[in-house]
């Protein structure tokens, strides 16, 4: 990266105070923390991994801060965006993480960027900065990051969570691989666990997301070994940290000699995401939650499934409904019988959907697959039911 | 010779939850044979219908890829550990069709 002078800077008494456990390490000291003064990093996104990356950067006396996100916070962020606090639900991400940044640390300049970030800004908002630190952790911009930080010679530092588990590396080609010199390609979305795998302890995006602050730290201020060239693999459960050896792939499309992507893609595109989302739905028999309430209080004989997983039932569910997780659905079939009226539902609609594809498939015809799911029943039948 | 297989978290709900499997095998194609002929339902998740290993899952032979050594035919001594290690995207709500 660009070598950071610190000639120009100079640090007050104030921010000589603040930064004193920077100072009095040799590591860092005035050079560094006058490093870090002069520093931009942006960050992508304000969430679980933005949280704790943007506020060790502001606390730690990163002069320049930018923030993509045009998201709103909600009340199920923040179990882990600790950016943000209860009062903030409603509002942008930007605003929350601006104000918290302030009170945290006033000397931070912080550069908002409302927008979704894109192949047609990206090149734009990247320019500016030293360091790109990509906390959104979705596929189509992780390859956008990795291809902008390419084109432009920039260090991306990565995080990635799943669960329990999380990925942390820096990529940089001038001195190291890429993200895609580690996976090539995306999984389809069919491969991509769906919310019924998905979730995430609170934790371990504040785990990585503070390796992402470290790393980043480190590259500003030339101090330890970095992680190009590795990727730490890290096990919340097991609190077991593993690395791996990356290395560059000579046949890399974007970072190798002979490149072929030597602008950016449509990354939405190049994930496979466009036009599937809705695609199973359309076709089957649906019924809204007024109509399965009317049909439920007129006593109807009806047999309610219900597809998610156990510990979603536990946290809500439609009285009278049967639990047919849809992973066992194929296998239990011999429980249902096809004369009866049957209702299949799940969280929002999509796994009830698959389940109503493979019954049908296999004869049933009287049955029907309830749209929006268990949030629909809340939403339009019984507010008491929690969403989640 | 005995090797254990390392499946990451995403992949557990095709192995019956478990971490780790032990498989008997000379080289890393044989241990991926023997892994997904005892749990089928991850076979699509690493290869492609033509039987290729996905571009988003690598296997390390310890901390060493193996595309970086003989690829499938990287040849597995006694205790060895292999790592299966898919790309991962926690914040993937915009993958995720039943959002």
């Amino acid at each position: 990266m660009a070598t950071i002078t610190a000639s120009t800077a100079h640090l007050s008494k104030d921010e000589i105070l603040r930064y004193s456990r920077h100072l009095i390490m040799p590591e860092v000291g005035m050079e560094g923390q006058l490093k870090l003064k002069q520093a931009k990093v942006l960050c992508i996104g304000a969430g679980g991994l933005g949280s704790p990356l943007a506020l060790y950067l502001a606390a730690a006396g990163v002069g320049k801060i930018g923030i993509v996100d045009f998201d709103v916070v909600d009340f199920t962020n923040l179990q882990r965006q600790i950016i943000h606090d209860t009062n903030d639900v409603g509002r942008p991400k930007l605003a929350s993480a601006r104000e918290t940044i302030h009170d945290i640390n006033p000397f931070v300049e912080v550069v908002g960027y409302e927008t979704r970030l894109s192949s047609e800004n990206a090149l734009d908002i990247f320019k500016d900065y030293d360091v790109i630190a990509d906390g959104t952790d979705n596929f189509p911009t992780r390859y956008l990051v990795n291809d902008a930080c390419v084109l432009l010679g920039k260090p991306n530092v990565y995080g990635s969570i799943f669960r329990f588990e999380g990925q942390a590396s820096v990529f940089y080609a001038k001195e190291g691989p890429c993200y895609r010199c580690l996976y090539p390609e995306p999984p389809p979305p069919g491969l991509v666990p769906s919310c019924a795998e998905g979730g995430v302890l609170g934790v371990l995006p504040g785990i990585v997301g503070s390796m992402q602050a470290l790393e980043t730290i480190k590259l500003i201020t030339g101090v330890g070994v970095s992680l190009i060239g590795r990727l730490m693999l890290f096990d919340a459960l097991r609190m077991k940290f593993r690395e791996l050896k990356l290395r560059k792939n000579p046949h890399c499309v974007v970072c190798g000699p002979h490149p072929t992507i030597t602008e950016l893609i449509d990354y939405e595109q190049f994930c496979g995401i466009r036009g599937e989302e809705h695609a199973p739905s359309a076709r089957l028999p649906e019924i809204s939650a007024p109509e399965l309430k009317k049909m439920m209080d007129e006593k109807k004989s009806l047999v309610l499934i219900d597809v998610r997983e156990p510990h979603e039932y536990q946290i809500c569910n439609i009285p009278g409904s049967k639990l047919i997780p849809l992973g066992e659905v194929a296998r239990r079939m011999n429980e249902l019988n096809s004369a009866d009226d049957i209702v299949v539902h799940c969280k929002s609609g999509m796994r009830s959907a698959r389940a109503v594809e493979l019954l049908m498939q296999s004869g049933f015809r009287k049955i029907h697959n309830l749209r929006g799911g268990i949030l629909a029943w809340s939403d339009q039948v019984d507010p008491s039911v929690p969403k989640y | 010779m005995p090797v254990t297989v390392l499946i990451p978290t995403p992949l557990r709900q095709y192995t019956g939850k478990k971490e780790s499997v032990v498989v008997e095998a000379k080289n890393v194609a044989e241990a991926l044979q023997q892994l997904t002929s005892e749990y089928p339902d991850l076979r699509r998740h690493l290869f492609t219908d033509d039987g290729k290993l996905r571009n988003f899952v690598n296997v390390y032979l310890g901390d060493e890829d193996i595309r970086f050594l003989q690829k499938d035919q990287t040849p597995l001594n006694d205790k060895d550990v292999l790592s299966i290690v898919p790309s991962i995207a926690g914040g993937a709500d915009l993958y995720c069709i039943c959002k």
